[in-house]
């Protein structure tokens, strides 16, 4: 394929006295081009991105304080993601002397399984995820645990952002002292 | 007795062939890949499961990682009448000449008293250097955006409006930064939008993943 045929006819004569000239091979060495091709790959392979970004729906609840008090007790689990990707939860209401037993912390690898139990053992219409965010923790913490919410199959208006209380803000505060997270 | 005579082979290969599978490996690529867009701002957004790609044309509020918002309005047909509207609402006194100029810039970072003075300058600021749109309780410029941008899309373009609110966030900003974008859309009574992420894969033996068809 890279040859070419360079035998020439031959039709004009050579006198004794001509030199012959020598006759040099048309084939090139690819090997060099082989390299350049690779490298062009490689680079185009790291410059592109093949993964297109996606779009997650955001639904936000309209400002109503009639519906904020309809939640049930029993249904209720509410996650509250500290800083340092910490989140921490507790089922029903804080009742002050119970503090401790309720408030629990944990991380974004055990909350999945957290979610699926308490969505099991929890009849639909009562069940209810109180999201609240804190002031440390990320922008990646609050779309994680809304993913988690879909990948747990939790169907929308089952689970709500809020804002938190200063009750709330404290006892993460004092968990992250007991447990010596900066 | 006659020794036997290994035939000598030359150990040049044919690169044809290579050459060949190298470049058509090379087209395939470039042809198969978008190229990345020059980005300006360096955001890494968080991970999702969803699967809906992000549209093209989109108007994307961008959080950097420092908390800074910025602007993108990528609809060109509507880009006017936004930047107009913002302009007589907020009465920044903007002349034909410097609105001219203010529609090419690519993205907007500033806040709006310094729009004026920054179109006067003959380059433009850089993104690093700009400070954002402010965002918070007291001062959320961007509701005044949103005003400005649901206005823009009145009456039968609401619907093409609600596919393009992106939200665009880096991994680390604060949850507050979040927040005020969230109350500027809520104060002009938008409840969806989008957020743009990076498509993950539907962790295996979950729920989702259990319902979706095989």
């Amino acid at each position: 394929m890279a040859e070419m045929d360079t035998s020439s006819g031959g039709s004009h004569k050579k006198g004794p006295g001509v030199k012959k000239a020598k006759k040099l091979s048309t084939r090139v060495d690819l090997t060099p081009m082989v390299d350049l091709g690779f490298l062009l790959i490689t680079f185009f392979v790291f410059t592109t991105t093949m993964s297109q970004s996606t779009a997650m729906n955001m639904n936000e609840p309209k400002d109503d304080p009639e519906q904020q008090l309809k939640v049930k007790n029993s249904g209720a689990m509410t996650i509250l993601l500290g800083k340092n990707d910490q989140v921490y939860y507790y089922f029903g209401q804080l009742e002050a002397d119970k503090v401790s037993e309720q408030f629990k912390s944990t991380n974004f690898k055990d909350i999945r399984g957290l979610i699926l139990t308490k969505k099991k053992a929890t009849n639909i219409d009562d069940l209810m995820y109180i999201i609240k965010s804190d002031k440390e923790s990320t922008f990646k913490n609050a779309i994680d645990i809304l993913d988690e919410m879909t990948i747990s199959a939790v169907p929308p208006g089952h689970y709500a952002e809020v804002d938190m209380t200063d009750t709330e803000y404290q006892l993460i505060k004092q968990t992250e002292q007991a447990n010596g997270i900066k | 007795m006659p020794k036997v005579k290994i035939p000598r082979k030359s150990t040049a290969i044919d690169m044809t062939a290579m050459c060949d599978v190298a470049f058509l490996l090379l087209s395939f690529f470039i042809l198969a890949t978008k190229q990345k867009p020059p980005e300006v701002l360096s955001v890494t957004p968080p991970e999702s499961v969803s699967s809906k790609a992000a549209p093209d044309k989109s108007i994307l509020i961008t959080l950097t990682k420092d908390g800074k918002a910025f602007l993108m309005l990528g609809d060109d047909t509507k880009k006017e009448d936004i930047l107009k509207d913002i302009n007589t609402t907020k009465g920044l006194n903007l002349s034909a000449g410097e609105l001219a100029k203010w529609k090419k810039q690519g993205f907007i970072g500033l806040p709006l008293n310094q729009i004026k003075s920054s179109l006067a300058l003959s380059t433009e600021i850089p993104a690093a250097q700009m400070p954002g749109i402010p965002t918070d309780s007291t001062n959320n410029e961007m509701s005044d955006w949103l005003r400005s941008i649901t206005n823009a899309y009145k009456g039968t373009a609401q619907n093409k409006l609600q596919e393009m609110l992106l939200v665009k966030g880096d991994n680390s900003v604060l949850y507050p930064a979040f927040k005020n974008i969230k109350q500027a859309f809520k104060k002009n009574e938008i409840y969806k939008f989008r957020i743009v992420t990076n498509g993950e894969a539907v962790p295996v033996g979950s729920e989702l993943y259990n319902s979706q068809p095989k």
